[in-house]
């Protein structure tokens, strides 16, 4: 039996042949080819790579519009307003060169991985899937897509074509922290993003999430709103609580309180980022 | 739609391709099967090695995540198919940096710097780093890499060989390091005789069980392609090996109970397609899990299930040395500290995974396997297969690193198997986890000790226990659990001394040899000890340790009188370099409040070669008719540099220059044994083999010239020149009737190190030959997150006499970053962890700085005055970077490795 293996370059007939079924969609399959020790992808495959369209970063109408097949070197290369500086941090933390090259943004969110390093820096960005099928299209914001650890809303008919970074939450500047046992090619204990507008010298609107720490990567909205007024070192002063806000779970890289101690750290650490006078270097 | 069709094309070096695989199946695959582009070596399949990795388009990949239909149209390069000038410029520097140890990352570590140099031909260090993060490399600490890459597009002139009598000493780049950089190296993977079949074994899920077969004909039947299925019930021979005979316990394939998770119960011998195709999930097998044991408080606890029913307590073994009587000197002592220490499962986590190939020779079963004991895996072999060792034959691919695990036998007897049952060549390519699953680690141990100072700081006394967890079976649990007792005062005079362990089963992976035999674990032990100890004498650390120091005419613990000890010029060596990174650690905590840097010191001894057993080396050197050295080297070189450092000796002791030799072997059929690469033993055994084979062979030479022996020789077609006093005689080569081996000149010398049995207090003369080293760790840890990075090494080691300083760096470079990621990051889960990605080794960006000191203190046994070296550069690491984890944060480190969340908690503990 000969597995099928569709490679189409629009999108229409691949959208099509989801809805028939039975497809596990590919990009740069970063995470598909290490969940089998087989010599060829398990099963019959849609190849997105080659749907023209889906790579490439454009403005409009004011947002940004990220296509699903963008590799994180793509989005480290490109020019983009300094809210994405996180981002751009983060891309260049998935793995090293060789997975920067292939992976792309839509499949570290479909892979729903609780440490995919992507998704703290997109949630600070108010980041939304464009998710598309035979059906019609829908948009939902990333905290909505991301339903659970491997989990998300994609319906298995449905693509997701685009992340989208709505106009306003392109203001300010972004940062984003990684925490591992080894410089290059690691797994996050735990990892922040932050997305922060000054205004005279004082914090006038931020934006916190933290990965690798539950279930899902979160928003830290109450810590955002206790920073409002505050000037980036007064705020960096001291950790937040984050208490009851985290569910790490302990594994072989790190125990749960260490975890919710780190993030919290990193979180200080983000916001300390911002102070004009630090010098303080990454974590 | 676009549907494909499995044609694809791409370009490889300008020319078009058409292969006719899959378009779904990893492009690592393709090249290597379809193009025989073998250089892309598969590590991992999961992205996490970089040892596949290729530039597509220019820009780099890992071709085993790449699907041969995203290469379609594209352009594919390699190693063999580049014909860039950079990429001859990375290959001679790669050489002459010494950059390429067992050679296996390099061809991945070439692509990934071709694509830098082609946008910055000079690149800086951290460009460097950044472009080759994605290749892990075991051997080498990436020092060598670095400085390769970096003056790739400078190259210096090339040194000119050495002279006649100039070999030793020399920083020569190892003789067999062209293959290692142009790709066409052979690794077990990389040869595969025509028509072979496949094998794959079926293998335990759980840690502890027992399991039946179901209807396997009927299986076999229900799957063409298969060929045979061969369980226990198969084995003609005995089904258990093991490296040490008398305890040998380890079934090729379990009989009825699997004693740990990875264990093979069954091989399957099929078409490769077939067996590829193979979903294991159907096979007829049923199993009861068993209650399992996987830590040495588990094992060792009553109760606890039996592994092996004639080992009471689950004790392997216990060892212990005596001598005094330490709980009287320890009473009486001014100072007395005590501690406990834990260590983990480390992994090898070599690059290349298990692999070889067989095929039957006439009457001969030939296996072409990585090894590090040739010998040993054929005679090992032929006992399970029923087979007189002399009709198997064992030629040792090029090991892409061993570190000890592959002197056990892994794919040589399942492959054995499968050729006598079938009849055809197999092959066999272990994937990532399953190497990982079945294959030994370094032991865990827990481990407490009392060490005594009097009030001048001279240590009085000690007393250490070690527990070993040694695994479902015996490997190197006996060799562990003697060393460690043996090297448990480290090179200090320690009068009064109780040092005992025991080797315990559990079901956890088999622990075997790594690097030390548990003398790294020990060391840790011990050298932090010291470090409190100085403290409460109120002494610098340094000078603790250089106040007690072993000197030439001192007892050891085992009761042997040392000479040519160089611990002292080691730590000597250091001084200067400590009153400096004191200083440096001292100013930088003034203003780095959340940054603290502390310096650690920490020392090592090491015996060479087996611990009271016998282990000679045979050498044979010959000269042919036409005037060719044939140099039979049955040492395998692993990576550390035997082909080369063997080479140098023999060349010396001959008085040929050491360009001249040609090296054979190894191989069962064509070099006498060298014994097994392992316990620092080829530079001190085999080399002094060769040394002796070098002087008889020049002798006979001379003797034939009718020479004295100042003369010098000068070998030629077909003839020797012997000159001496402007007196000239020849030896025509051409004319001499062929002796025993074929040759018209050869000499065989055998050496084997003088060294006696440890009664029961563990008295006696373990080894002939130790080494000696200290290394200064410079840490800095982050205190709010407890993450440390280690900011540079300095290594003083006594090799006796440097045969190689490029080599012997490449040395001391490997073996610290195994010892920073034994300290830092190596922690081997059994069941969790068998991956690269959960599994972490040091990247490229892990590893400092690291300056070496080469000391010679000569040995008066070594051959030339040479000591080992290859372990002992990984026994101070761990404790010295542990010491200055504790001078900088004041964190006692008792578990490693030093994960971020224990080295936090440690700080909170100190405050």
């Amino acid at each position: 039996m000969t597995s099928r293996y569709l490679r189409p370059t629009d999108l229409q007939p691949a959208l099509e042949a989801l809805a028939a079924g039975g497809l596990t969609v590919a990009a740069g399959c970063t995470d598909l080819f290490p969940a089998t020790e087989r010599k060829h992808l398990a099963g019959d495959i849609l190849d997105i790579t080659a749907v023209t369209g889906l790579r490439g970063i454009a403005r409009r109408d004011g947002d940004l519009i990220i296509g699903a097949a963008t590799t994180w070197s793509d989005i480290a290369r490109a020019e983009l307003p300094a809210a994405l500086d996180g981002l751009k941090l983060a891309s260049r933390e998935v793995g090293a060169l060789q997975i920067q090259n292939r992976g792309t943004i839509a499949g570290n969110l479909c892979n729903a991985s609780p440490a995919a390093d992507g998704v703290p820096p997109l949630l600070t960005l108010d980041a939304r899937v464009v998710l598309r099928s035979v059906r019609g299209a829908r948009e939902l914001p990333l905290t909505d897509f991301l339903t659970g650890p491997r989990q998300t809303a994609r319906a298995p008919d449905e693509l997701l074509t685009a992340v989208r970074l709505p106009q306003a939450g392109l203001a300010g500047r972004g940062h984003f922290l990684k925490l591992g046992a080894r410089k290059y090619l690691v797994i996050s204990i735990a990892m922040g993003a932050a997305r922060i507008e000054l205004s005279q010298g004082r914090i006038a609107r931020a934006a916190l999430a933290i990965g690798a720490c539950g279930p899902v990567a979160i928003r830290l909205a109450a810590v955002e709103q206790a920073l409002i007024g505050q000037t980036p070192a007064e705020a960096a002063a001291s950790a937040p609580d984050l208490a009851g806000m985290l569910a790490p779970i302990d594994d072989i890289r790190a125990d749960a309180p260490y975890r919710a101690r780190a993030a919290a750290e990193l979180v200080r650490r983000l916001i300390h980022g911002f102070d004009a006078g630090a010098q303080d270097r990454a974590a | 739609m676009n549907l494909h069709r499995p044609v694809t094309t791409l370009t490889v070096r300008g020319k078009t391709c058409t292969v006719t695989s899959p378009p779904a199946r990893r492009l690592s695959e393709v090249l290597r099967e379809d193009l025989g582009l073998k250089s892309v070596k598969v590590g991992c399949d999961a992205g996490d090695c970089g040892a596949c990795t290729v530039l597509i388009d220019g820009e780099q990949h890992c071709a085993c995540l790449t699907p041969l239909a995203q290469a379609a149209g594209r352009a594919v390069e390699t190693v063999e198919a580049s014909d860039d000038p950079l990429m001859t410029g990375l290959q001679t520097a790669f050489e002459a940096h010494g950059a390429a140890q067992c050679g296996i990352c390099t061809p991945g570590m070439l692509m990934a710097a071709l694509e830098l140099l082609r946008a910055e031909p000079e690149p800086g260090q951290a460009q460097v780093e950044m472009a080759l993060a994605g290749v892990l490399c075991r051997c080498t600490g990436y020092a060598k890499i670095v400085q390769a890459v970096m003056q790739a597009t400078r190259p210096v002139g090339a040194e000119p060989a050495p002279a006649s009598g100039a070999a030793v000493g020399a920083a020569l780049p190892r003789l067999d390091g062209r293959a290692k950089v142009d790709g066409t190296e052979v690794f077990g993977a990389d040869e595969c005789p025509e028509n072979a079949l496949a094998l794959c074994a079926l293998r335990s899920p759980h840690h502890h069980a027992g399991f039946a077969f179901g209807d396997i004909a009927a299986w076999t039947r229900a799957h063409p392609g298969i060929v045979a299925v061969i369980t226990a019930a198969d084995i003609a021979g005995e089904n258990r090996f093991g490296v040490i005979p008398p305890l040998a316990d380890q079934p090729a394939l379990a009989e009825t109970t699997a004693r740990f998770l990875g264990e093979a119960v069954a091989l399957i011998a099929g078409e490769p397609e077939a067996v590829e195709a193979l979903d294991l999930a159907g096979f007829p097998v049923t199993w009861h899990p068993l209650p399992h044991s996987t830590h040495q408080a588990e094992g060792a606890a009553t109760g606890a299930a039996q592994l092996h029913a004639h080992r009471a307590e689950n004790t392997l073994i216990r060892g212990r040395v005596a001598r005094g009587d330490p709980d009287a000197a320890l009473a009486g002592s001014a100072y007395r500290v005590t501690g406990s220490y834990e260590t983990s499962y480390v992994e090898h986590a070599y690059i290349e995974p298990e692999a070889g190939s067989a095929w039957i020779e006439g009457e001969t079963l030939v296996i072409q396997a990585c090894t590090q004991a040739p010998v040993m895996d054929r005679d090992d072999t032929a006992r399970v297969l029923g087979l007189p060792p002399e009709r198997v034959r064992i030629i040792p691919t090029t090991a892409g690193g061993g570190f000890g695990s592959k002197l056990d036998l892994s794919v040589q007897p399942l492959l054995g198997l499968g050729v006598l049952r079938t009849g055809r060549p197999c092959s066999m390519v272990y994937s990532r986890s399953e190497s990982m699953l079945s294959t030994t680690k370094r032991h865990p141990g827990t481990m407490q000790a009392t060490i005594g100072a009097d009030a001048a700081g001279r240590i009085t006394g000690m007393v250490f226990h070690g527990d070993f967890n040694t695994g479902a079976y015996s490997s190197w649990g006996p060799t562990v659990a003697t060393r460690v007792p043996v090297h448990a005062s480290g090179p200090y005079r320690t009068p009064h001394i109780r040092a005992t362990s025991r080797a315990i089963h559990t079901n956890g992976p088999v622990a075997g040899a790594f690097r030390g035999f548990g003398v790294p674990q020990a060391a840790i032990c011990q050298e932090t000890l010291y470090d409190e100890l100085a403290q409460a004498a109120g002494i610098d650390r340094l000078a603790f340790r250089r106040l007690n120091v072993l000197s030439d005419g001192d007892i050891t613990p085992t009761g042997q009188r040392l000479d040519g000890v160089g611990i002292a010029p080691c730590l000597d060596a250091l001084i200067p370099h400590w009153a400096r990174a004191l200083d440096d650690a001292a100013s930088w905590n003034r203003d780095q409040p959340g940054r603290r840097r502390g310096v650690g010191i920490a020392s090592c001894w090491y015996g060479c070669g087996n611990t009271s057993l016998p282990n000679p080396s045979t050498i044979r050197i010959g000269i042919t008719h036409q005037g060719r050295l044939m140099l039979h080297q049955g040492a395998t070189d692993i990576g550390q540099g035997s082909n080369t450092v063997i080479s140098q000796i023999a060349a010396d002791a001959l008085g040929l220059p050491v360009g001249q030799i040609e090296l054979i072997g190894p191989d069962t059929a064509l070099t006498p044994d060298c014994g097994k690469t392992s316990a620092s033993r080829q530079t001190y055994v085999t080399g002094k083999a060769a040394e002796a084979a070098g002087r008889a062979l020049r002798a006979q030479i001379l003797r034939l010239a009718n020479m004295g022996e100042g003369a010098a020789l000068t070998l030629e077609a077909g003839r020797i020149v012997a000159t001496e006093d402007g007196q000239c005689r020849e030896i025509a080569l051409g004319a001499r009737a062929p002796d025993d081996h074929g040759y018209a000149l050869s000499a065989e010398e055998t050496y084997d190190p003088p060294t006696t049995a440890l009664d029961e207090d563990g008295q006696g003369v373990p080894y002939a030959v130790y080494g000696y080293g200290a290394q200064i760790a410079e840490v800095e840890v982050d205190t709010a997150l407890g993450t440390t990075r280690v900011v540079r090494m300095t290594a003083a080691h006594d090799l006796g006499r440097v045969i190689n300083p490029l080599l012997a760096q490449g040395q001391i470079e490997g073996g610290i970053a195994q010892g920073l990621g034994l300290a830092l990051m190596e922690e081997f889960v059994p069941g969790k962890s068998a991956n690269l990605h959960d599994y972490l080794i040091p990247t490229i960006g892990d590893v400092p700085e690291i300056r070496s000191i080469l000391i010679e203190v000569p040995d008066p046994e070594g051959p030339m005055g040479a000591k080992g070296l290859g372990e002992h550069v990984l026994i101070p690491t761990a404790p010295a970077i542990l010491n200055a984890i504790r001078h900088a944060t004041g964190a006692r480190i008792t578990r490693v490795p030093a994960l971020p969340h224990r080295v936090l908690a440690a700080i909170e503990a100190s405050r």
